[in-house]
């Protein structure tokens, strides 16, 4: 069970000769500062990296691939093993491989909940003083989301929040000029949808996707600072009453406990539902959906708010070095990540996958670029989440709130009281409730 | 097994002083058998032993993903290297994770063992009772016995998970099959997943249809180990085909029954996928049986190694209780397997 200590001795020599690569300001204990900046011609450098990609394989992967042949041709001698690991699996599967200390990648994508629980048991490198994190302009709270305990542990690949998705055609038809800009408005507009044959608007009974309630009512989920669990706050009740009305007096589909998530996308697409809460990741696919119509037939709004501002949560993807790395890659696993998060790369993606880039300077590349200008307003509503380790274990609990209140009909508040309990049982239990 | 291979003490032989010891003649005169026996006591004690003393061992502390290293190291990439001592390191917390199982402070244990005895008694009902009904028809003779056969064999060769994601599907409010028909003939499409017992029905049709090809096997081969000139007998003292069902073949088939019946049940009672791919747990974990409960709660998020032990303990004693009383039962009707 008990990771082994890496063999010190050698390793320690060779890892300060290839600190090369600038150091200053890091934390490491290494007491040789290493001198100048040795630039390394890429051409030179040889290895052999492991990624996971954990991106949708069909729509988002090939992209991703597209990329890696571009970083090839700059360092040919550097091979990348692509490896397309479904999300839902990823977590853990890195997390045995780690363990055992067999079969992990190099490099993972990982999702912003995973980083701080991966750093807090030892699996990933720190960055700090890597050239990954110099002289480069990622968005904060992309970035925010790699810190734990004063450390960084990976840079952001993309970042996305929830919208609101609609179907502007139907919206014309129903003669709705503007997208509606909270819950109220949200039932105007369904009732004027149901006025021309369609459904007004699915939610999905998923813990992530009732977030936006929580924070259009000024609520959270837990209070880091105080260390308090609020997630069954009154604020919180309230924006969930919200989500259970509209389910009740149909001016959402009732969702369905069997692959919420992919009914609501098989309704939208089919042009049954007018409005969904969605995020970026979902653009390629609608895209490509020619009986929907495609982006052109896409509105895409800031999340509707309830009697505060509205607020959705921060979500993407960050890539992560693990710990078990031989030291040797380091710099063409430096290179990679690199290449991967510079600006061009990030607009690239964004060009070809609408995914909203999580590097400030790639959206002076992709000036034009409708799908992503299209989320521009929906991340300004966005919040970061709480990045404890524990981030992750929140949606267990809140996905059986969510399907007990909007399917079940429970009570919000006690649905509500229960997740509470489940976080003082089993993610948080130095919180307070 | 050992008891096979010993030999009896020669019970005539006097015990001298000047002869070797007890010990010292049974290994002379025993030592081939020991010899045979050891491997199996070695893997037994390798593959079965210790990990079942580490895992009842580790249900008595807090060990977890996070508290297991004694250092945590932190190493920078491009060099260096920062070890501290874990702050919270796994310790020994008593029966600190029994009392908060069983007391339902954390997980949900007695819904999940409501949902355990529920599941396995009906999943194992079906499959016998249509197992036997299955058998007793291909045990006469029609013409394409054999084919049929074949045929009622084949849920058996699919690999569980993907018979279960079809299940699953046929399921579906929106999209499914057994909706689409409902339709057909009137009748309003169910939520099958949004109510605990409608969604643990359609995992039990899936395990029905799973299982019954074993049951039907297992009986069939005991159907046709039983001698057909009790059944002339009891046709020419007059006795009507349920008579003889019911005091000819049932009797005949005990044995075999006895033995699948405890197996099936102890197969069910651990049935993982069928939970876990047909409902997932849902409607919002109301249809976790034991198993797949201990799993999300063990292994989901940052993972609880001792809950995840504690649980197992648990499983195995109610299955060790489960089948001493079985046995205990049948031996009382004069049966031992």
């Amino acid at each position: 069970m008990r990771r082994l200590l890496p063999a010190l001795a050698g390793t320690t020599a060779l890892a300060l000769a290839l600190a090369a690569c600038g150091n200053d300001g890091g934390e490491s204990t290494s007491s040789n500062e290493p001198d100048a900046q040795s630039s390394v011609d890429p051409a030179s450098l040889e290895a052999e990296l492991t990624w996971w990609d954990t991106s949708d394989p069909t729509n988002e992967g090939p992209a991703f691939q597209e990329l890696i042949s571009q970083f090839n041709e700059e360092y040919p001698n550097v091979t990348v093993n692509y490896e397309s690991v479904p999300f839902d699996e990823a977590q853990n599967k890195f997390k045995t491989a780690a363990q055992t200390d067999s079969g992990a990648p190099d490099i993972l994508r990982a999702e912003v909940a995973w980083v701080p629980e991966f750093a807090s048991l030892g699996y990933l490198y720190a960055l700090d003083g890597t050239p990954l994190l110099e002289e480069t302009n990622f968005l904060e709270t992309p970035l925010s989301s790699n810190v734990f305990d004063g450390k960084t542990y990976g840079v952001p690949q993309v970042t996305d929040t929830l919208g609101l998705m609609y179907n502007k055609e139907l919206f014309e038809k129903a003669g709705i000029e503007e997208p509606p800009t909270t819950w109220d408005e949200v039932d105007e507009a369904a009732k004027a949808l149901q006025g021309v044959g369609a459904e007004g608007i699915y939610l999905n009974a998923a813990g992530y996707f009732t977030l936006p309630f929580m924070y259009g009512e000024g609520g959270d989920l837990v209070d880091v600072e105080a260390e308090q669990i609020t997630v069954n706050s009154p604020e919180n009740v309230a924006g969930l009453q919200i989500a259970q009305d509209m389910v009740k007096s149909g001016v959402s589909v009732k969702p369905d406990a069997n692959d919420s998530y992919g009914t609501m996308m098989t309704l939208f697409k089919e042009g049954k539902v007018g409005m969904i809460i969605n995020g970026p990741w979902e653009v390629a696919n609608i895209d490509a959906d020619k009986a929907f119509g495609g982006f052109d037939n896409l509105g895409v709004a800031p999340v509707p708010a309830g009697s505060g501002e509205p607020g959705a949560p921060v979500g993407g993807h960050n890539y992560v070095i693990y710990s078990g790395m031989d030291e040797e890659k380091a710099d063409a696993a430096t290179a990679f990540v690199q290449f991967m998060t510079s600006p061009e790369s990030q607009a690239f993606i964004a060009d070809e996958l609408g995914l909203l880039p999580a590097n400030a300077d790639a959206y002076d590349l992709i000036e034009g670029n409708e799908k992503v200008a299209a989320w521009e307003p929906a991340l300004e509503a966005a919040q970061p989440r709480p990045w404890i380790p524990e981030g992750g274990l929140f949606f267990t609990p809140l996905d059986q709130m969510a399907t007990e209140v909007l399917i079940q009909g429970k009570d919000p508040q006690a649905a509500l009281d229960a997740a509470a309990a489940t976080f003082k049982s089993d993610v948080v239990p130095e919180y307070s409730e | 097994m050992a008891t096979t291979t010993r030999t009896p003490a020669d019970p005539t032989k006097p015990a001298s002083p000047k002869e070797p010891g007890r010990l010292r003649r049974s290994y002379d005169r025993n030592w081939y058998a020991w010899a045979m026996v050891l491997p199996t006591v070695l893997v037994l004690g390798v593959l079965v032993l210790y990990p079942l003393a580490q895992g009842i061992l580790q249900s008595f502390t807090d060990l977890t993903e996070a508290n297991q290293q004694e250092v945590i190291c932190t190493k920078t990439l491009g060099g260096g290297e920062t070890c501290e001592e874990n702050p919270n390191q796994a310790e020994f917390v008593g029966l600190k994770n029994y009392v908060d199982v069983l007391t339902g402070q954390r997980g949900d244990f007695w819904l999940w063992f409501t949902n355990t005895v529920v599941w396995t008694t009906a999943c194992v009902f079906f499959h016998y009772t249509i197992g036997l009904g299955l058998a007793v028809m291909l045990n006469r003779d029609f013409r394409g016995r054999g084919i049929y056969r074949v045929l009622l064999i084949v849920p058996w060769a699919v690999p569980a998970f993907v018979s279960a994601f079809a299940w699953r599907f046929m399921f579906n409010q929106n999209f499914g099959l057994v909706n689409a028909v409902l339709g057909k003939i009137g009748i309003d499409p169910v939520a099958w997943t949004d109510h605990r017992w409608t969604s643990l029905f359609t995992a039990i049709v899936a395990n029905v249809w799973l299982g019954v090809p074993f049951m039907m096997v297992a009986l069939l081969g005991g159907l046709q180990s039983i001698n057909n000139d009790l059944y002339e007998a009891a046709a020419i003292d007059g006795a009507s085909p349920w008579q003889r069902f019911w005091n000819i073949t049932m009797p005949g088939l005990r044995p075999v029954s006895s033995t699948v019946i405890l197996l099936g049940t102890i197969w069910t009672f651990n049935m993982f996928p069928i939970i876990f791919f047909v409902t997932g747990g849902e409607p919002a974990g109301q249809t976790e049986i034991l198993v797949t409960g201990a799993f999300r709660a063990a292994f989901e998020g940052i993972r609880n190694y001792s809950l995840a032990a504690t649980y197992g303990v648990l499983i195995l004693s109610i299955l060790v209780v489960y089948a001493g009383i079985y046995r205990r039962v049948l031996s009382k009707q004069g049966e031992v397997f």
